[in-house]
């Protein structure tokens, strides 16, 4: 039969194919609908913290960080609850890592604050001592792109029905609602509106400047981004 | 006609064989920026704070990645294929204008393709997916310079004189299928521009998958990719470079045969060993770590075949620089592919996983076995593309050990790093508190980075050490006849 095959290069080529397909078909489809359904209390990103999402992508944060905290005690205790499938529901593409040189961020937003955030991106090993992560001056001076971040709101919703303008269930039992502005004028000025709420809480002048004049540097966004992480 | 030996045209090889060594060098240098940026963060800084955006560890990181896989592997593995292909199947490419121009169109198209990978990883256009950062324009470029691939094997295929496909050609045909198959659907994604009606950047694009999903694709392509591009194309170069040099027939074809079929099967399997304890549904989990620990069989299977091969002539691995390159590429292979297994059992990977033992893991495969069978085939082939001799075997020697060393150095200290790290992460005090801080695990790390960075540092010496012998050989190595060339490449002082 191999003897056969090794001189029939279509049908050898077709028997390749669907060996090396085999697995996929069986690991990947099923339970495929079902893994990406949102536990309660997941809510979809709002315009500035997707936009602070593509500034951590850009970034490559995620090749030293993960968000992915694994049921053991050690995790836990460190990070907070372990990660549930449904908590990813929104998040396109996955940002677990493969690697922690830094720590996790699954729940960062929970222990970090702004004026944090503000600090350790400008100069880490003054916040952390030790600490072998760079400083990431030039996000104070990059405007954020709320434009993109606009862009793929409108376009979730539209393929993947992301529920933004819609209720969404919370755990304590109430409701609330994501909005999505219906013009790029109004993405901007909703953004702006959280970004003032950042910048309040923040020293640099230049981004406090930036702000008031209605512009969002990057590391705004990234803040808004890592404070929603819970 | 029938008695003379062909006259194989080697022009598309060429080209392939110096974009080997130039994004060889390229990949690794970046590689050994990001090892000394570790051991010392003042690195990230060092050519300014005006540029530290891209000299920063995070951006350059997935270009060091990048460059290696689809830079200087790819390159390797389109190298071979146009010196191996024309010779297993007894077919000479100039005898097809049309896959002569082809071939040319291919090495323009990828050249097209590595300057847009490196301008946009640097500038941070990137979806993040480990490996398949490129954006869809770069994707679709991608998907054609690998179509144009596939028709130069079936096209060479198709205008074959020899009828039955020799083993390496089976592992080629693997290698376009399997990466095609993975590459697509691991891809998938929507340009938010068209979608948005033409808001925001053009390039970007979001996800086909989300979360859990996303990552059970992303670690199937992952995973895989690491199969069909280190291993299926670097098992196919080992099998016809280590027969030709060593001029042994290939030991069993039985057992060649199951490595293949038992390699094919079982591998695709084995991507969910990435998502241990994760939010992966468990039986997939357990699929994963079982198929890993299967997978010592086929890859064993391909690697005794190969030390087998060498059965009665083991004089040759001290006599000769490429059969000891070929040797050692080999053991490494079975010391990664049992290495890999260890860690995808659930245990082990509870320890390993997000540590510095997967980095270590990676390169010992990658820099023992992959870039170590890449040179020796390259090496083997220069007397025959270039018709002169290899400049030095003095030259070849001393390289084998810088880098020998250097990977040696690599593994040992990142595992020493990586258990450390993953013990000190899950120790706790005798209340049951964390005994450590995460920093306290970072700063304990510092030797171990430092010896890596040598480590790295030793084995890009090696490189440039290869890319001169190979500089020198094409240039000024004594000139060779076909006549003169045995199965042992000819090799100067």
């Amino acid at each position: 039969m191999f003897h056969w095959l090794e001189k029939r290069p279509f049908f050898f080529a077709v028997a390749v194919f669907v060996v090396i397909a085999f697995a996929g078909l069986i690991e990947i489809l099923p339970n495929f609908a079902q893994a990406s359904q949102p536990v309660v209390g997941t809510k979809p990103y709002s315009t500035l913290e997707l936009a602070g999402r593509h500034v951590y992508i850009k970034n490559s944060c995620n090749a030293c960080h993960s968000q992915l905290i694994r049921p053991f005690k050690s995790e836990t205790d460190r990070y907070g609850h372990y990660s549930l499938s449904g908590e990813y529901a929104y998040d396109r593409p996955f940002l677990w890592g493969s690697k922690r040189t830094g720590p996790d961020l699954m729940r960062v937003g929970n222990y970090r604050t702004t004026d944090w955030h503000e600090n350790h991106m400008k100069d880490p090993a003054a916040v952390v001592p030790g600490s072998i992560m760079p400083a990431y001056g030039w996000m104070f001076k990059n405007t954020a792109d709320i434009d993109t971040a606009y862009a793929e709101q409108l376009t979730v919703q539209k393929v993947f029905a992301v529920p933004y303008n819609k209720e969404i269930p919370l755990a304590d039992g109430s409701k609330a609602t994501v909005a999505l502005a219906d013009s790029l004028e109004g993405a901007h000025a909703s953004a702006l509106e959280e970004a003032k709420v950042i910048a309040a809480d923040m020293k640099d002048q230049d981004v406090k400047d930036a702000v008031a004049a209605g512009t969002i540097p990057e590391i705004v966004a990234l803040i808004a981004y890592l404070n929603s992480l819970k | 006609m029938e008695n003379r030996p062909l006259e194989y045209d080697y022009t598309v090889a060429k080209m392939f064989m110096l974009t080997t060594v130039l994004l060889g060098i390229v990949g690794m240098l970046v590689g050994v920026i990001l090892a000394w940026e570790l051991a010392f963060p003042a690195v990230n800084t060092i050519a300014g704070q005006g540029v530290a955006e891209y000299t920063n560890f995070s951006r350059l990181r997935p270009l060091h990645t990048d460059a290696v896989i689809f830079g200087f592997t790819v390159s390797g593995v389109f190298a071979t294929w146009y010196y191996v292909g024309q010779r297993v199947l007894k077919v000479s490419m100039a005898e097809s204008k049309f896959l002569m121009a082809l071939g040319k169109l291919h090495f323009a198209l990828y050249l097209l393709v590595v300057v847009a990978v490196v301008g946009s990883l640097l500038l941070g256009i990137t979806t993040s997916k480990e490996y398949a950062e490129f954006e869809w324009p770069i994707d679709i470029a991608i998907v054609v310079v690998w179509v144009i691939w596939g028709l130069q094997i079936f096209g060479l295929i198709g205008i074959r004189r020899e009828k039955s496909l020799y083993i390496s050609v089976w592992y080629y045909i693997a290698t376009f299928l399997g990466i095609a198959m993975l590459y697509l659907f691991n891809n998938m994604e929507i340009p938010t521009y068209f979608a948005s009606g033409g808001i925001g950047a053009w390039y970007h694009s979001v996800s086909m998958y989300s979360g859990t999903n996303d990552a059970l694709v992303q670690w199937w392509y992952g995973h895989n990719a690491v199969a069909f591009g280190f291993t299926v194309p670097i098992v196919a170069m080992i099998y016809y470079f280590l027969p030709k040099e060593s001029g042994q027939a290939v030991y069993s074809y039985k057992l060649s045969l199951l490595a293949f079929w038992g390699l094919m099967f079982v591998y695709l399997w084995a991507g969910g060993h990435h998502l241990l304890f994760s939010t992966v549904p468990d039986w997939m989990q357990t699929m994963g770590s079982v198929f890993s620990v299967v997978l010592i069989l086929p890859s064993w299977g391909s690697a005794i075949n190969m030390l087998l091969t060498m059965k009665g002539e083991w004089q040759q691995v001290a006599a000769s620089p490429l059969i000891k390159f070929m040797i050692l590429a080999s053991t490494f292979y079975m010391f990664s592919t049992l290495e890999g297994p260890i860690q995808a059992i659930k245990s082990v990977n509870a320890l390993a996983h997000f540590t510095d033992w997967i980095v270590g893991h990676v390169h010992d495969g990658v820099l023992g076995w992959v870039a170590f069978m890449i040179m020796a085939s390259l090496f083997h082939m220069a007397p025959r593309v270039f018709k002169r001799e290899i400049y030095s075997k003095s030259l070849m020697n001393t390289q084998f050990w810088i880098q020998t060393l250097g990977v040696v150095l690599y593994f040992t200290s990142m595992w020493i790093a990586g258990i450390t790290q993953g013990m000190m992460w899950r120790a706790h005090d005798e209340f049951g508190n964390l005994a450590y801080s995460f920093i306290d695990t970072v700063t304990v790390l510092h030797p171990y980075y430092t010896i890596r960075a040598v480590g790295g540092t030793l084995y890009l010496v090696g490189m440039f050490l290869f890319a001169y012998n190979m500089y020198k050989t094409m240039t000024s190595g004594r000139r060779v006849e076909e006549s003169e060339l045995q199965n042992a490449s000819p090799m100067g002082a």
